[in-house]
């Protein structure tokens, strides 16, 4: 369960991002490639209990999973890589070479604001 | 509310790390292998047999990896080689920051390839990267041949795959398609290297021997 690993470096950053900017999170956008084995169910639950009782209790995650490419070594052709029939999108070739995977990174966090807008 | 871009990599510690032990294992002229499989499928074992297989050939370290217990470093403790457990106290992996400790504390100036075994699991390991020279994948023929399509994460990313327990085989013990798993770790991953092997007869092991010799002196050579 890796993804314990993943929620506590997720926190640090959130912690140290909220403290930048003097609010509360309430949400988080990350993105992870094919190839890292995130799995969303486990991170969130393993983030839910972590965050329990801290500033990043009940933040939002959310989790976009990038396909992982490759290149064609018949016609070059970059491609999404289908793991069912993996093959080149323009010259159907099954002679390719991956391209690295995404890293997992946070990309966005979305802050309560200060001059509440009376939405709470 | 307001929306602040980040972009900041969630496992960056690990890969400082990985990149660290990467300059290190450069500098110091080493191959290092990472070894990943699922709990039981020989990975001591095999170590052992190819240890005493390349004796005065080669001289290896091992970094064991286990959640708890040395059980594996006594075994390897018996080959004579240098070894060093780590125990990760319930983590599924190992991390580069482990590793980097461990480098510390092997005479890697007196070996010529460095092993590490990881924590028994196919999936969690393949995400941190140790800053290893390779990925080495071991799946027994115990597990099943669809393996490496149901976790094509690990074949995708090994640099070579050794298929255990063939001994198995001949006597008709566990039914294995030994072309099907081939073709499925290929589908991801042309260029991986596969030895079918036996670490309890041997059989197979000469060929997987004499590629680590291989790469070994390829490693010196280029540099
Ligand atoms: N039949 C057979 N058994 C093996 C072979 N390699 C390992 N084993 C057995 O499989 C079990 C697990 O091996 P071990 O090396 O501890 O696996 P690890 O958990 O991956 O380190 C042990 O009982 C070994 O004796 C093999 O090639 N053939
Ligand atoms: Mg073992
Ligand atoms: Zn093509």
């Amino acid at each position: 369960m890796h993804e314990t690993t993943v929620a506590q470096s997720l926190m640090e950053i959130l912690s140290a991002e909220a403290a930048k900017q003097n609010a509360a999170p309430v949400s988080a956008k990350i993105s992870c490639g094919t190839l890292n084995a995130v799995n969303d169910e486990i991170l969130r639950f393993a983030f839910e209990a972590l965050a329990k009782d801290t500033l990043c209790e009940g933040v939002e995650l959310c989790i976009e999973h990038k396909p992982i490419r490759a290149r064609c070594r018949s016609c070059s052709q970059d491609f999404d890589v289908e793991f069912s029939r993996p093959a080149c999108s323009k010259c159907g070739g099954e002679d390719f070479d991956l391209l690295p995977d995404a890293p997992l990174v946070l990309e966005q966090i979305e802050f309560q604001s200060d001059d509440n807008d009376g939405q709470s | 509310m307001d929306k602040v871009d980040v972009g900041k990599k969630i496992l960056s510690e690990n890969e400082k790390y990985a990149f660290e032990n990467i300059i290190f294992l450069a500098e110091q002229k080493k191959l290092c292998l990472n070894m990943i499989s699922s709990p039981g499928s020989g990975k001591t074992t095999i170590l052992a047999r190819t240890i005493n297989g390349l004796r005065g050939k080669i001289r290896i370290g091992v970094i064991e990896g286990d959640i708890q217990t040395d059980i594996d470093a006594e075994r390897i403790r018996a080959t004579e080689a240098p070894v060093l457990q780590i125990n990760t106290e319930g983590a599924c992996h190992l991390s580069a920051t482990q590793i980097s400790e461990a480098l510390k504390k092997l005479p890697v100036a007196d070996l010529d390839l460095i092993f590490i075994e990881n924590v028994g699991n196919l999936v969690c390991p393949s995400a941190f990267d140790l800053g290893e020279s390779a990925k080495v994948v071991v799946l027994s023929v115990a597990e099943g041949d669809d393996k490496p399509a149901k976790y094509p994460a690990i074949f995708a990313k090994s640099k070579v795959l050794l298929v255990n327990k063939i001994d198995l085989l001949a006597g008709g013990h566990v039914d294995f398609d030994l072309e099907r798993a081939k073709a499925d770790a290929r589908r991801l991953n042309k260029a991986i290297e596969i030895f079918p092997i036996s670490a309890k007869t041997g059989e197979g092991m000469d060929l997987w021997c004499d590629w680590l010799l291989g790469s070994v002196q390829k490693g010196i050579a280029q540099q």
